[in-house]
């Protein structure tokens, strides 16, 4: 079979999609073919290649020419230009530099490129061909764990090559995987944590529309590891392309026999499911998580016992997000101190942001933990966009505030612990002057009152309190002694809220305090007094109506 | 094994199961609770119950957090009680603030909380929505502005009586308690045993009143009231008048009822009595039916004298509704008696009469007012009361409990027997059956210590015992040898475990009692807050106690008993009892009261 | 396809629960659980009716009141926030004259706020039915709202 000389990759993500990526790419395919040109040109469907500015981008490999901000009329002007008459339309070249995910880059501007681990395959393989993965080493890892590993030595690989969590807790995945593989008993689940509901995250989606079938070696190789003979993805339910793609990419995979009944004839057995949620924060949570694939409420269950204990049908069961899934592959297959030397001494590996706010390029980057902020603005996302910077909220919404005396912290859990922070789950929100901090922390105490599950009373009510002082001080009629109150309620739901969604609000009012206490002071009319609770309101109501 | 642990720096031993609450209460420590009920999965949610733990990242809940070797528990930390204090202060915040007008006024244990944490300020004004009062179904009220959410009542109504009525809806700031799919409590599978309106911390659920309804009775002076008693009242009514539980005050009752200036103190155990040779009798001929003359009947035969269990089969089970007695519960047989044979004795005009019950149950108010149950040509039963507002009209009457001496109900239809006694108890109805069913067939007294069947007492949720009939009198001979087998359910959960058997076929019983409400009825849903498991295993010892001093144990040998046969029932199963004393039961649908019946409620 | 249908479908499983009422909402022409059904597929699952209003209600994807053949729903979370997502509801508002929670009277719109709908690169954004729009202006919400009504008369003509 001939082999094209050219390929144009347009990346179709959730995105995109929404410009209008789908009619370009298959607008090329219908010029190529018009032209006459489909068996040395072929057109593929990408993930995504990071910047999501540039409207819809196309890229022609090996030419190394990235267009952007295509629309189907302007890809009739560039099959005829650049494969007809083969000179690149300069017209729509995307300006400046391109990120074509190359990994041979050596441009500092483009190290981002270099050394991928979790990415390496997005934008550049089509992730509905499994063909295309496994030429790209894909599941390499698990032939080898199955061929040449005992179970208790890939936990072991694991746990060496210090992975933590990616999902925002940080908890070290090797250890976790332990205590799992540790229980007796032949029933046991291993569960992808797709759930990816903190607002400004979105790097689970475009790894599992880039590269569906990372995550589901990740899976398996989990699954051989604590010995487990069932995996399920619990995935949002907003995420439509990535349930298509994994969906498409889990019957591939049981096509060739690297799902299903005797794996590679090693006798292992794994199989995977998906189960599709139906919009509640909280169920990110994973006993919540659990809850909610048993079909009930998603509430966070009492700790002890713990999933890896009693989850999933009170079976031993491991929860992993998508993202630290889809690193294991790479750690098995090139050994923990391969994956070691990729990152800094307290974080090993890489991390993906999804940069949104006030930059120029918001998107997907994949980094070591060295990276400071002010790196990712000036270098990964292009600068400001408008303004200069006033603060960055890091890790979503549950995440803490950081003011510009942070810039220059390296962005790993150690050095951000050092300073008070923590990283959380990989959303890095920069905003400039004109957000006010009041605002903005409103916006975010609205948001969890919304998703607070509604169980604990701390969470409930104090939510709402936060909500309510919170609105109050964005539109300067605090109350004297609102804000002693909003610390106070804040402090205690770090401590009593049931679980991690109560307690984690602490972290922005925390944080905007510390930098940014004078603004929220000004939120205070210092002329009003608390009025006296009036709870006789009810009845005036009834003998009024 | 015992665990060594640390709690306010005293150093306490534990079994391993305990809690931190269990400990700290070994410690002589009180540590505040609100969600947390004993015998019940805690949900762990209400945060009142916070402590520090040294080296836990977080406050523990005490009520579901269990020791551990060499744990250091700080109960009343600067943490702990600033937690403890705000947990309460939100709730505070969003429950109305008419305590002085609230039914729980005075016994709210959101009061207590407030005042046991030194909460002297709501800093966070009243924003509730004013929801209107639920009062759809003829024994329970619910008042959803006042629901603080501890879902106590969830848990009383999905786990312990397997109904799940009551569910929580939305989430957030939003969850509410919400009944079936609509939004009043008639329009669900609802069984009125009103366990919720008993667990209940504040007034968010409580009992219909019937207090003043009862009170134009008595104030009306051409009417002739009566009051029956349920056997369970005497072991409790002493609990609103800050007696131990466990306390009997039947003497003390008997005199209340006639100072709040009933003109009749009767008793329910009359008719409890008579429901054991009704359905002892029909046991009996249903038992003939099947062993002697071959026809097909149901059986086993399940016990008919909890309305709440009875609302459960019409909903659940509705295909072994023929194997419910048909005798009706001893409150609605005095009822049909009241307004006849007593009418008749006591030449009152019937329509003058006015029954007034008194019963631990909630669901009685519910029975009282089924079209089925006008036998005597009137509603048998015009009013029912629980324990708990007769309490509060003896409290209203200014009436000293304390100081009452005690006095006696009168004749003919307040003679009872011991065996009614125990129809209080879990088991009791059996026990009762039993005694005077093995002296009809054998001829002899039930040759068991002090007439009690002791596998069927206590607080196991199923229970069963066997008992073979031997040396029969002639009537009885086609029993001899039979070994009869008896089982006991209480809680509607456990009853569902024996008629899941039953329906399976997989069950070998002749005669099975259920309660609906755990421990029987003196652990009802009208009975005094709060009832744990110890509290109704005092009950049920006081029952006992009384069973066991009475001159007369076996219901047939109520003089009252024989007379009223021989003077106005004839025989046991008889034309007049037919049409009185016993009834029959249909599949009711998926809702209380149909859903057209519903739009008038106030 | 009828309630009993899409549960043989998924099997008659707790565990399957979600993935039923979103077929069965789906498959509702006003994209709502009615109560009726509720009790069918509480009879069939033999799950009590209240712990399915319990479990629907938790989650912001099902509705228990009847809703606009289209459902609108506009993110409202920090990042789309600070990028004008409140902009885009006073256009949306403005538009459609409803509030959130509110279906136009000729029934084409629904208009619900959401948490987060995973595509923060591309903020403001709000999804209509199963498509994601982002990069929202005043502007491009009043064209895409002519178009789907566009659509919709369209596809009214070619019936007749």
């Amino acid at each position: 079979m001939a082999q094209p000389r050219t390929v144009v990759m347009v990346p179709v993500d959730a995105d995109t999609v929404t410009i209008g990526a789908r009619a370009v790419k298959n607008r090329f395919a219908e010029a190529i073919g018009r032209r006459g040109l489909a068996a040395e040109v072929s057109v593929l469907e990408v993930g995504s290649f990071g910047p999501s500015d540039a409207g819809v981008i196309a890229a022609v490999q090996p030419d190394g020419i990235v267009y952007g901000g295509l629309s189907p009329e302007r890809v009739d002007r560039i099959v005829e230009e650049h494969f007809v008459k083969g000179r690149p339309c300069r017209e729509w070249l995307l300006a400046g530099e391109h990120p074509l995910p190359d990994p041979r880059a050596t441009d500092s501007r483009h190290t981002q490129y270099a050394g991928r681990i979790v990415l390496d395959n997005c934008g550049r393989i089509n992730p509905e061909n499994i063909d295309e993965y496994i030429a790209n080493d894909g599941y390499f890892a698990f032939a080898k764990a199955l061929s040449e590993m005992r179970p208790d030595a890939v936990v072991e690989q694991v746990k060496k090559s210090g992975l933590r969590g990616r999902g925002g807790a940080g908890f070290p995945t090797g250890i976790k995987w332990g205590f799992c593989a540790a229980e007796t008993g032949p029933e046991k689940y291993v569960i992808c944590n797709a759930d990816e509901g903190e607002p400004g995250t979105f790097k689970d989606r475009l790894i599992m529309e880039g590269d569906p079938h990372k995550v589901i070696e990740g899976m398996a190789l989990c699954g051989y590891a604590i010995g487990a003979n069932q995996g399920y993805i619990y995935i949002r339910g907003e995420y439509k392309l990535s349930i298509e793609r994994l969906r498409q990419a889990i019957t591939a995979a049981r096509a060739y026999g690297l799902l299903g009944k005797n794996i590679l004839d090693s006798g292992f057995d794994f199989d995977i499911d998906i189960k599709i949620g139906a919009g509640a924060y909280v169920c990110g949570e994973e006993t919540a998580l659990i809850e909610s694939m048993e079909g009930k409420r998603g509430l966070p269950r009492l700790k002890p016992p713990f999933p890896a204990q009693q989850g999933f049908r009170n079976k031993p069961t491991n929860v992993n997000n998508v993202e630290t899934l889809a690193n294991i592959p790479a750690i098995v297959y090139r050994g923990a101190d391969w994956f070691r030397r990729a990152g800094t001494e307290s974080m090993p590996g890489t991390k993906v942001y999804t940069i949104l706010g006030h930059v120029r390029r918001p998107g997907l980057i994949e980094v070591s933990g060295g990276v400071t902020l002010r790196d990712i603005i000036d270098d990964y996302a292009g600068g400001m966009q408008s303004g200069s910077f006033k603060m960055a909220q890091l890790g979503g919404t549950a995440g803490d505030l950081l003011g510009e005396e942070m810039l220059d912290v390296p962005l790993n859990y150690d050095a951000l612990e050092k300073v008070g922070h923590v990283l959380g789950s990989g959303a890095i929100l920069i905003m400039n002057e004109t957000i006010g901090v009041c605002d903005f922390l409103h916006a975010c105490m609205r948001f969890f009152a919304h998703e607070s599950c509604g169980n604990c009373n701390p969470c409930r009510n104090g939510l709402r309190w936060l909500s309510v002082i919170t609105e109050r001080l964005k539109s300067g009629t605090g109350y004297p002694g609102d804000i002693e109150i909003m610390e106070e309620i804040a402090t205690v739901l770090k401590t009593a809220a049931f679980c991690p969604l109560g307690q984690s609000p602490a972290g922005p009012l925390n944080s905007a305090l510390r930098y940014f206490r004078p603004e929220i002071e000004k939120g205070i009319d210092v002329t009003s007094a608390r009025p006296k609770p009036d709870h006789t309101a009810r009845a005036l109501a009834t003998f009024a109506g | 094994m015992t665990i060594e642990l640390t709690i306010d720096r005293q150093p306490v031993s534990v079994p391993e199961d305990a809690t931190i609450l269990d400990a700290a209460k070994a410690a002589g420590i009180i540590i505040p609770t609100l969600c947390h009920m004993p015998d019940i999965a805690s949900p762990g949610s209400c945060r009142v119950c916070l402590v520090e733990v040294e080296g836990a990242r977080t406050l523990q809940p005490a009520c579901v957090t269990n020791v551990a070797p060499g744990m250091v528990v700080r109960t009343n930390s600067k943490q702990a009680r600033e937690a403890r204090r705000l947990s309460v202060e939100l709730l505070l915040a969003n429950h109305p603030w008419d305590c002085n007008a609230c039914v729980r006024n005075g016994q709210c244990e959101l009061q207590d909380l407030a005042q046991t944490m030194g909460v002297t300020d709501v800093r966070f004004p009243y924003a509730g929505e004013e929801v209107p009062l639920d009062t759809s179904t003829p024994a329970l009220v619910r008042d959803m502005n006042k629901c603080i959410l501890c879902r106590r009542c969830v848990g009383v109504c999905q786990d312990v009586q397997g109904v799940s009525t009551l569910a929580p809806r939305a989430r957030g700031f939003e969850t509410v308690v919400g009944a079936g799919v609509g939004d009043n409590l008639c329009e669900a599978v609802c069984v009125q045993c009103g366990q919720c309106s008993a667990i209940c911390p504040v007034g968010a659920i409580y009992e219909k009143d019937a207090v003043e309804d009862v009170w134009a009775a008595l104030d009306n002076p051409k009417k002739h009231v009566v009051v029956q008693t349920a056997p369970a009242i005497r072991a409790a009514l002493g609990e609103c008048f800050g007696l131990e539980p466990g306390t009997c005050v039947t003497g003390k009752m008997v005199t209340a009822l006639r100072r709040l200036g009933f003109d009749k103190v009767f008793d329910t155990n009359f008719t409890a009595d008579l429901t054991i040779i009704e359905e002892g009798h029909e046991l009996l001929t249903r038992l003939k039916k099947a062993l002697v003359d071959k026809q097909s009947v149901a059986l086993p035969m399940f016990t008919s004298c909890s309305p709440g269990w009875i609302n459960y089969m019409e909903f659940f089970f509705p295909d072994l509704i023929p194997n419910l007695s048909s005798c009706k519960s001893p409150q609605q047989m005095f009822g049909a008696l009241a307004k006849t044979y007593y009418a008749q004795k006591a030449g009152v005009d019937p329509a003058d009469i006015v029954v007034v019950s008194v019963m631990p149950c909630t669901a009685k108010k519910f029975e009282a007012e089924r079209p089925e149950m006008q036998g005597s040509g009137y509603q048998d039963v015009d009013y029912v009361l629980t324990t708990r507002e007769l309490g509060r009209m003896i409290q209203e009457a200014g009436i000293d409990f304390m100081a009452l001496p005690d006095g006696e109900q009168d004749t003919p239809m307040g003679m009872s027997t011991g065996a009614a006694d125990i129809f209080a108890n879990t088991g009791g109805v059996m026990e009762a059956a039993l005694r005077t069913v093995y002296e009809v067939v054998t001829g002899r007294e039930l040759p068991t210590e002090k007439l009690h069947v002791t596998p069927i007492h206590g607080l196991e949720g199923v229970k069963e015992a066997a008992l073979t009939f031997e040396n029969c009198v002639p009537d009885w001979k086609f029993l001899e040898g039979v070994t009869a087998k008896v089982a006991v359910a209480h809680g509607l959960a456990n009853a569902q475990r024996v008629c899941d058997k039953v329906a399976k076929g997989e069950a070998d019983y002749h005669f099975i009692e259920v309660m609906c409400c755990p421990g029987g009825c003196i652990g009802g849903g009208g009975q005094p807050r709060l009832t744990t498991n110890e509290v109704r295993n005092a009950r049920i010892k006081a029952i006992y106690a009384e069973d066991e001093g009475r001159p007369m144990r076996k219901s047939h040998t109520n003089p009252a008993i024989e007379e009223i046969y021989r003077d106005f029932l004839g025989e046991p199963l008889g034309e007049t009892s037919h049409r009185l004393l016993h009834t029959h039961y249909e599949k009711k649908e998926s809702s209380l009261t149909p859903a057209d019946q519903v739009a008038d409620t106030p | 396809m009828t309630v009993s249908r899409i549960v043989e479908k998924h099997g008659n499983n707790r565990e399957n629960l979600l993935q039923i009422m979103h077929d069965i909402q789906d498959a509702a022409t006003d994209r709502c659980l009615h109560r009726d059904v509720l009790d069918e597929l509480s009879d069939i699952m033999n799950i009590p009716v209240a712990d399915l209003v319990g479990t629907a209600t938790f989650y912001s994807m099902f509705s228990l009141t009847p809703r606009g053949r289209h459902i609108i729903r506009l993110c409202e979370s920090p990042p789309c926030y600070i990028l004008g997502s409140d902009n885009i509801l006073e256009a949306l508002r403005e538009r459609l004259d409803i509030g959130i929670g509110e279906t136009t009277p000729d029934g084409l719109f629904t208009l619900e706020h959401t948490s987060c709908l995973g595509a923060c690169g591309v903020a403001p954004v709000m999804s209509i039915d199963d498509e994601v729009y982002g990069n929202l202006t005043t502007g491009k919400v009043n064209a895409i709202i002519d178009q789907i009504v566009e659509n919709q008369i369209a596809a009214a003509r070619n019936r007749k």
